[in-house]
């Protein structure tokens, strides 16, 4: 029937330009190539760390010494990973931690060190083994220091200098710290020194509480713009509010960006945050609240309006046929 | 003053006055549209219902927009989309519907050109057809500016950047457009008040010109034929509905209409629940931010075949062949010689001409958002270009050519 050919020529053409401008463009737009004009395929390794992105970026780099020392880095952390720690003997190990990480929002070389209430939860056991050793190559910013030991937590590097003391403090961390977490508090422990969340109410310091007295509001809101400017000076610039950050970026870049931000903005100050599957997953949800609250009842309403319009569309053939049974 | 009876009715109260039934008549159960059509001429009602859409979405989302370039990005991500009952939904029609009235738009209009519905009496409709098609453009391009994020504004910057004219270096004119030096406040003020108020005004005045335009030739079909219309509706009337050649816009061609609009409606939803990305674009999820270029800034999918003609050449050589591209399908009705009125297979040379206009005004669309940078790319996009400004020329010259076709076909 010529009108259902038409139907097929203008389908045609619609679904190849809708083609063109959207999947073949982006893919376009967004693809990263190397010095030989190579595809660099930048996936996702579910939220495991082993350092193969890090080692392969210096290579591409053509720094053979750098890939050297990595690969050597992430051997070792791998050997520690086989070791097996003790939770019991870990805990003395963690009472170190306390004397930067201490819950009271004090600001430490340019951020607020996060709470470790769900360190063991949300961080994968590897990244926690490779932070503990050497904090600026676990979160692949080592190009921003000289010595790892000017990284604000750099100095626990002195401090743990046995392999058995690292794998005893990552399996207490795995054992007593990896109690149920919200959404919220995996946000708060992972992102929120650096990124505000005005749509949760959120700055660096935390959710801002309300106060009677306009005055105390303010001087509140200096100490937010006193830790944001500690933060700039220590990030090179203010890390952006995070509240439509997940419409304004693809499933695919959150993930390869969190699990390594050097993927997808080389040279970014932004430091690996080192999250696992579960961590990225609540935080992704906290973040979903903040910026597409209305995701769900999208998806649930959808249904019912399409389902109505196939009725109506059904309905309307029928009356059509009705009017035009006389006229062939 | 006319003399009134007493009424004894509603129905006969307003009849008196306004006569219902006539303009029912007329508008309606005796508007005669040609029986040989396709669903490409319901393509017209599916314009003026998702323009109906965009505007009561449009009214829904005014009650809590506020147009403040520190306010903006906020009322409309966080108020509307989060705190107003079903803010997102209006949101999501609206930015839907913006977009893909434009698909429907292309297609009504490739629809004109290949039936020749352009010419011999329906000159008006076309030049209206083309200027809802430039009222349109400015309506999205303003509408685009609301929201605030990072595509409003870089968008913003270059367009209005054109107005600088290349070498003529007119940045005072550039300035005066915006009331700035860079887009801003008063830059998003206007257009704002262009968006809501005079733009929609202007659209609506020449939606009823272009009905009214094609009230006495009345809508083409499929053959182009000829149709003596007092004739076949009288054959109408009398009951040889088999044998008349036309059939009344309501409730017959109307009923068409609605099925057509209902097919259409499942895929507008499917889109505005599932997939509404190309028509809201992520990057414009980020807030408004005049220090940080996007690593890619280009227009709306609808935009990119002009784009891509003002692109591949230096700036003034740009500019003039952009400013031909925009005007260049006004003038078809004058430009196409040929003194046939038929569907393009039936045309010679012109079917050719037809597909290829059709291929390239995608080839352009596509080379208008690839990188420039790839050197391919840039090298398609400029044969195109200059494919698209031949185009026109050619036209002249074939159906100068063409031969006229016998009647009864
Ligand atoms: C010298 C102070 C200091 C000590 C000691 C310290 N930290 Fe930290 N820690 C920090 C700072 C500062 C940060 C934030 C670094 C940043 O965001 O760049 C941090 C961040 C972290 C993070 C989050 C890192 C990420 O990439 O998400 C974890 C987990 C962590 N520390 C665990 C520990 C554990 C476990 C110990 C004890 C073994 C410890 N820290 C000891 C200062 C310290
Ligand atoms: C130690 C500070 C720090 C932490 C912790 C941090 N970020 Fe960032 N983030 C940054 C900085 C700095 C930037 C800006 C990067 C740039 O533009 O180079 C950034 C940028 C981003 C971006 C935007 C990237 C783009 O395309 O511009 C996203 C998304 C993001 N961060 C997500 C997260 C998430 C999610 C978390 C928690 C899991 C997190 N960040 C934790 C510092 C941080
Ligand atoms: C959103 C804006 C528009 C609306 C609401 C609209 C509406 C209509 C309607 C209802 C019809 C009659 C039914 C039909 O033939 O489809 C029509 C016909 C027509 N329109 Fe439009 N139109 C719009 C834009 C345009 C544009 C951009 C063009 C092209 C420049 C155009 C060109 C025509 C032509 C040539 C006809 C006559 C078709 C024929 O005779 O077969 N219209 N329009």
């Amino acid at each position: 029937m010529r009108e259902l050919k038409i139907v097929a020529v203008v389908v045609a053409f619609s679904v190849l330009t809708y083609y063109l401008v959207e999947p073949y463009a982006h893919h376009e737009m967004h693809k990263q190539v190397d010095a030989q004009g190579v595809e660099i395929k930048v996936e996702s390794h579910g939220f495991t760390y082993d350092g193969s992105d890090d080692i392969a970026e210096a290579e591409r780099k053509g720094d053979v010494a750098l890939a050297q020392k990595k690969k050597a880095f992430w051997a070792e952390v791998a050997d520690i990973s086989k070791l097996k720690g003790d939770a019991a003997v870990g805990e003395a190990g963690f009472a170190l931690c306390l004397g930067c990480h201490t819950d009271t929002g004090t600001n430490l070389g340019g951020v607020v060190p996060p709470s470790l209430e769900h360190a063991g939860r949300i961080y994968d056991k590897n990244y926690l083994i490779a932070l503990l050793k050497d904090p600026a190559m676990a979160s692949n910013v080592n190009h921003k220091y000289a010595d790892t030991l000017l990284h604000p937590m750099g100095s626990i590097a002195s401090m743990m200098s046995d392999k058995q003391q690292i794998a005893d403090v990552v399996a207490y961390l795995l054992e007593k710290k990896a109690g149920e977490v919200t959404p919220e508090e995996a946000y708060d422990e992972a992102c929120m020194r650096c990124h505000a969340l005005r749509y949760a109410n959120i700055t660096q310091l935390g959710k801002t509480p309300s106060f009677k007295q306009e005055k105390d509001a303010l001087a509140h809101k200096i100490k937010v713009l006193d830790e944001q400017d500690a933060i700039k000076a220590y990030m090179g610039k203010l890390p952006p509010d995070l509240s439509m950050i997940i419409r304004a970026r693809g499933e695919h870049f959150m993930e390869t960006f969190i699990e390594n931000p050097q993927s997808q903005l080389a040279g970014t100050s932004m430091p690996r945050v080192g999250l696992n599957h579960e961590g990225y997953e609540k935080v992704k949800e906290y973040l979903t609240e903040a910026g597409d609250p209305s995701k769900k009842a999208r998806e649930d309403l959808g249904p019912w309006v399409i389902g109505f319009f196939v009725l109506f569309a059904l309905l309307a053939f029928l009356w059509k046929k009705h009017q035009w049974r006389e006229l062939h | 003053m006319a003399h009134f009876e007493k009424a004894n009715s509603l129905g006969e109260w307003f009849e008196q006055r306004i006569g219902l039934s006539t303009l029912n008549r007329v508008l309606n159960t005796e508007y005669w549209i040609p029986k040989d059509i396709n669903f490409l001429w319901a393509m017209g009602m599916l314009l003026a219902a998702t323009f109906g859409l965009l505007v009561i979405s449009g009214i829904f989302l005014l009650m809590y927009y506020k147009p403040d370039s520190n306010l903006a990005f906020d009322s409309v991500n966080y108020t509307i989309m989060s705190q107003v009952g079903y803010g997102w939904l209006w949101r999501h029609i609206h930015g839907v519907g913006a977009s893909i009235i434009f698909l429907v738009i292309y297609i009504h209009m490739f629809t004109g050109i290949y039936y020749g519905s352009y010419k011999r009496g329906r000159e008006l409709i076309w030049l209206s057809g083309m200027a809802l098609f430039v009222a349109f453009s400015a309506e999205a391009f303003s509408g685009y500016m609301l929201p605030w994020g990072q595509m409003s504004y870089w968008a913003g910057m270059v367009i209005t950047n054109l107005f600088s004219g290349g070498s003529l270096e007119a940045y005072g004119l550039v300035e005066w457009i915006r009331g700035d030096y860079v887009p801003g406040d008063a830059f998003l003020t206007r257009f704002f008040m262009l968006h809501v108020l005079l733009l929609p005004l202007a659209i609506i005045g020449l939606i009823v010109f272009h009905f009214g335009a094609l009230r006495l030739p009345h809508v083409n079909n499929q053959q182009g034929a000829e149709i003596d219309f007092k004739e076949a509706a009288e054959l109408y009337k009398a009951g040889k509905k088999k044998e008349s050649k036309v059939i009344p816009f309501s409730p017959v061609f109307l009923s068409k209409d609605v099925f057509v609009m209902g097919v259409y409606f499942i895929l507008f939803f499917y889109l505005v629940f599932y997939n509404f990305e190309f028509a809201m674009d992520p990057v414009n999820f980020d807030p408004a931010d005049g220090l940080k270029t996007p690593a890619h800034i280009y227009p709306e999918w609808y935009f990119l075949w002009s784009y891509e003609i003002l692109r591949p050449f230096g700036k003034d050589v740009g500019l003039v062949a952009f400013g031909i591209a925009q005007l260049a399908l006004f003038f078809l009705p004058f430009i196409d010689r040929s003194p046939n009125v038929a569907p393009a297979h039936k045309r010679g040379l012109f079917v050719v001409w037809f597909w290829v206009l059709i291929i390239d005004m995608i080839v352009l669309t596509a080379m208008g958002k690839l990188p420039p940078t790839d050197p391919t790319f840039a090298l398609i996009g400029k044969l195109a270009a200059w494919t698209f400004l031949a185009l026109g020329p050619i036209l002249v010259l074939i159906t100068s050519f063409e031969k006229k076709i016998g009647k009864g076909a």
